[in-house]
């Protein structure tokens, strides 16, 4: 391009331009969440449901996109984690009120929900759209605007998941604006939208540098830690189950998920049971020597190879240099040591498990603690166990926030193999540096406004079951006197305060809830067999 | 008030406008503005005031917009005004632009500083194109101050200075009257019709639907060329990048002024088609101007059009004007005999009152509120209602809460105590 034709002074990349970009998208957001804002349950429902029914429809093909655009990951199960982060988190949530006040008789104290306002968030390149959605559909349902800045390696797959996202809700009445996205993430651009005053939330997905960056912004963030989790299978385990359940769940996504286990710990008495289980499961015991290339190839001097993330068992294999059956799928790599001097314990997002045999309980324990001083503190462990006690003593023993039970670790932290509430963005409290323990939700996107009476008995409560909170809508158009189309006039009326949207969108082609029950208990069951 | 602005009030009336100084001091309008930014003014006493005067959009994006800012100083790290006798790089530049973003078939830019200069270019251009001399306007029009300029407007402003028009050269129609512009027209002897797309300083009458169309399409069937004066009407203040393309029409000639350049390097643009522009091929040294078009300027210029033209901005001046017009709207269910009407158009709006000057004591009120908006001096019923085209909506709602206060405190004034609020 000539000069000419393009600017002859750039300040593109000058901090006010910057800033004033950044507050821009901002500013429009602050307009769209606080219209939003204005809209009673059945109009936020029906816009969740309907962006959730369009991300839901088209989960293959951003799966697909997401494996080719990134290089990790497994398509198939990409498919299932973007199916249950559509409709499958929207019908988890859906019975909660995240729009009217809640009434406590007993306390006298009533709570009216309040939106943020305006989250940034940020997706990992690992599970980009699958966090898109997620996220997404957690500010939507909580009458939140949201600002998505995708990460580089995942932002063609992003960004058109996010304009269909935001085409679905515009059409069912969202306010313009409500999804924003940043279309040429940058560093410095990204550290200003964390830092802006505009900024009410940062939800935080991705390396612990971004993380930290969101913590450090002085803004309030909900960032969650890496994870690295220990599976401990007892002497009271039903074996096969838990060779099962490891196997399924490092295979899932080829253990991209953070929830996925790191190092297996089991106790001699356990230990040849374990390894056949394991093998019949799927697994590829690896030799010293096998051990010792993958050690080599999976760590660098600067830490976990990159190339590694989400690939498979066979591919690893090859590029570690031995051969496995095409049959495998999970590289188990026996260790003698867990900690800084065994490179094998750190957090693998690949389908390689660590496998340590423990003479006792106690010693299982303090390993399992030891793995998660390393990193993965506040994250998450398993336990494959039937002995109540011995799980209490393990989770009350390790620093996690989940310990699941005898489940595959990666979708039952994340809440799909467990009731936990369905998340990939896994709270890792103070354990982990984070300001929140739990699986991250939309609930984590409003406070709540209490109204507290007077603790006095003599005091009693008003009648709050008739009252409630006004929900106007939509901003009625404004006249543009003189053009044809678009009203006007000399006389305007006061804005009628009806909620337009509030039959719209969907109703008459919802998806009821069995259904969609359905198609989610078919995709698990087929995830889980698979 | 300050001894010292006081002090400093005396030394403006000295030195600068005594009858002006004074009027605003009757008007209760004790303003000296010192600091400003983003969408403030600040007294020099340090009351703050939110600006919906904006200098009739002049401070569409904000009191020293950042981004203007920083692009004017890095500019002068380059530029200055330029030699206005040579092809110069940042005047062509901002020329292309005006080329790509406004209406169809306009080509060329010829440059003035100010509004007023531009208005006299096109009316020159149009001039020259016809070979007729005539010019069209409408009564109680305001296209600035300069020779030609003036004449097009209300006598208001010539007589004083003896520029009134005494050649009938200047004809003026009522607004909104097609008979009398048809009228007008037939003689097939006028040169050009000049129109604000929207009167400002008549406070802002909307043109009836098909009104503006039917004009041009006037000029055509008559032989006479159509200026759009879009110096208040610009640069997304309708939600269009140009008021006049929201209208339908095409114009022969668009004047561009004031937002141009945010307030920060004053340049003033008329665009005109290849017919207005004849003269550029004939004689392009039959105007000049040092000023014109000063390079400085055509760099904020740019950096305007490009932010001007961004995706959010549309969608802000969306929520303006439909979160503003609720809340007047509030408000006037609660003052309905004197506050009884709203003009608007986008984020240019004129608030009618009952009484034949009642926007003065509006404007009185709200600038003792906090609020900085102006009568329209044609018609000072109205109040010339302006906000920004980034306003966030936490300021939308601080004026409005303001706007409510101060409304009801002139109602009270205008009719007396009898007639409380409604509601
Ligand atoms: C519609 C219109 N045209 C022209 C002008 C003249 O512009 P300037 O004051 O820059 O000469 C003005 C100024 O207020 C105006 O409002």
């Amino acid at each position: 391009m000539t000069e000419s034709a393009s600017v002859l002074i750039d300040i593109t990349d000058s901090p006010a331009a910057l800033n004033a970009q950044v507050g821009m998208v901002l500013e429009r957001a602050r307009w769209a969440s606080q219209v939003y804002q204005r809209y009673d349950r059945d109009a936020t429902l029906a816009i969740t449901e309907a962006v959730a029914r369009v991300a839901h429809s088209k989960a293959a093909e951003y799966a697909e996109w997401a494996v080719r655009e990134t290089g990790f990951g497994v398509v198939e199960h990409k498919k299932l984690k973007n199916e249950l982060s559509s409709l499958g988190l929207l019908d988890y949530y859906r019975n909660w009120d995240f729009v009217n006040p809640r009434i406590d008789e007993e306390r006298k104290i009533i709570e009216i929900p309040r939106p943020a306002g305006v989250v940034f968030a940020l997706a990992p390149s690992t599970n980009p759209v699958a966090t898109v959605y997620f996220k997404v559909i957690s500010a939507l349902l909580t009458r939140n605007a949201i600002v998505f800045s995708p990460h580089p390696a995942a932002l063609e797959c992003c960004t058109d998941a996010l304009d269909t996202l935001t085409a679905a809700a515009i059409e069912a009445g969202a306010p313009d604006g409500i999804i924003q996205v940043v279309r040429k993430p940058t560093v410095p651009l990204i550290e200003a939208y964390m830092g802006s005053d505009k900024t009410d939330v940062t939800l935080a997905t991705g390396g612990s540098a971004m993380v930290r960056a969101a913590y450090s912004s002085s803004n309030p963030a909900i960032g969650v830690g890496p994870g690295n989790a220990p599976a401990f299978v007892d002497a009271t385990a039903d074996i096969k189950q838990a060779a099962q359940n490891l196997i399924e769940s490092k295979s899932f996504d080829n253990s991209i998920l953070c929830t996925n286990e790191s190092v297996v710990i089991t106790l001699q008495s356990v230990d040849d049971g374990l390894r056949r289980a394991l093998k019949s499961a799927g697994a590829h015991m690896c030799s010293e020597e096998e051990t010792d290339a993958l050690r080599q190839y999976l760590f660098h001097e600067r830490g976990f190879n990159v190339e590694a993330i989400g690939r498979d068992a066979s591919w690893i294999a090859s590029q570690a240099g031995f051969k496995i059956s095409t049959r495998a799928t999970v590289l188990v790599a026996p260790i003698t040591k867990i900690g800084v001097d065994e490179a094998l314990s750190r957090e693998k997002l690949c389908p390689v498990l660590g496998y340590y045999v423990a003479s006792s309980n106690d010693q299982a324990i303090a390993q399992a603690r030891g793995l998660l001083r390393m990193s993965g503190a506040g994250h998450s462990a398993s336990i494959h166990s039937q002995d109540a006690q011995a799980a209490i003593d393990f989770a009350s023993a390790v620093e996690t926030y989940r310990v699941v039970v005898n489940a595959p670790c990666s979708q039952g932290a994340a809440g799909f193999a467990t009731n936990l509430p369905p998340s990939f963005t896994i709270g890792t409290g103070f354990y982990g540096r984070s300001s929140i323990g739990e699986n991250i939700g939309p609930q984590h996107l409003l406070h709540w406004t209490k109204l507290a009476y007077n603790n006095d008995p003599a005091e009693t409560m008003g009648d709050y079951t008739t009252t409630q909170v006004h929900h106007k809508g939509p901003l009625v158009k404004a006249p543009a006197d003189g053009i044809s189309g678009y009203g006007g006039g000399r006389s305007p009326q006061v804005a009628p305060q009806s909620s337009p949207v509030s039959q719209g969108a969907g109703s008459s082609q919802n998806i009821s809830r069995d259904e969609i029950r359905q198609i989610i208990v078919e995709e698990l069951r087929a995830a889980l067999k698979a | 008030m300050s001894q010292q602005k006081d002090e400093f009030l005396e030394r403006s009336k000295t030195f600068w406008n005594p009858n002006k100084t004074q009027f605003w001091q009757d008007a209760g309008v004790d303003l000296v503005i010192d600091r400003r930014e983003d969408y403030h003014l600040y007294d020099m006493d340090g009351k703050r005031l939110i600006d919906v005067h904006l200098n009739g959009g002049t401070y569409n994006l904000g009191h020293r917009n950042a981004e203007l800012l920083e692009v004017l100083n890095a500019g002068g790290r380059r530029f200055d005004m330029g030699n206005h006798h040579f092809p110069a790089l940042a005047r062509t530049a901002l020329a292309e632009k005006l080329a790509e973003c406004t209406p169809e078939g306009l080509q060329y830019t010829i440059y003035g500083a100010g509004g007023a200069e531009a208005i006299e270019l096109a009316i020159k251009s149009a001039r020259n194109a016809t070979q007729k001399r005539k010019i069209v306007s409408i009564v109680k029009a305001y296209h600035g101050h300069s020779g030609l300029s003036v004449k097009a407007g209300d006598e208001r402003f010539s007589k004083t200075f003896l520029s009134e028009d005494l050649l009938d050269e200047f004809v003026q129609v009522p607004f909104n009257d097609l008979s009398a512009m048809e009228d007008a027209l037939k003689g097939r002897d006028v040169a050009a019709v000049i129109m604000e797309t929207i009167p400002a300083t008549y406070g802002f009458p909307m043109p009836h639907e098909g009104y503006l169309p039917e004009v041009k399409r006037l000029c055509e069937r008559y032989d006479s060329l159509y200026i759009a004066d879009e110096v208040q009407t610009g640069l997304m203040r309708t939600g269009s990048l140009w008021g006049i393309t929201k209208y339908g029409v095409t114009p022969d000639i668009m004047v561009i002024g004031k937002g141009i350049t945010g307030g920060m390097y004053p340049i003033s643009c008329c665009v005109v088609n290849e017919r207005a522009g004849q003269w550029l091929k004939q004689d392009g040294f039959a105007h000049m101007s040092t000023a014109g078009g000063a390079e400085l300027g055509c760099i904020v210029a740019m950096k305007v059009l490009e932010i001007t033209q961004r995706p959010e901005v549309a969608s802000m001046v969306t929520y303006i004007s439909d979160y503003v017009r609720a809340g007047l709207d509030e408000i006037r269910a609660l003052y309905p005999d004197f506050f009884i009407g709203i003009r608007q158009n986008g984020v240019i709006m004129g608030l009618e009152f009952n009484d034949p000057e009642g926007a003065k004591p509006v404007m009185r009120h709200l600038y003792e509120h906090g609020v900085w908006a102006i009568f329209s001096t044609l018609d000072p019923s109205v109040l010339q209602f302006k906000p920004g085209i980034l306003m966030t909506q936490e300021m939308c709602e601080e004026m409005l809460r303001r706007v409510e206060v101060a409304v009801g405190l002139a109602q009270r004034e205008v009719f007396g105590e009898t007639r409380r609020r409604v509601a």
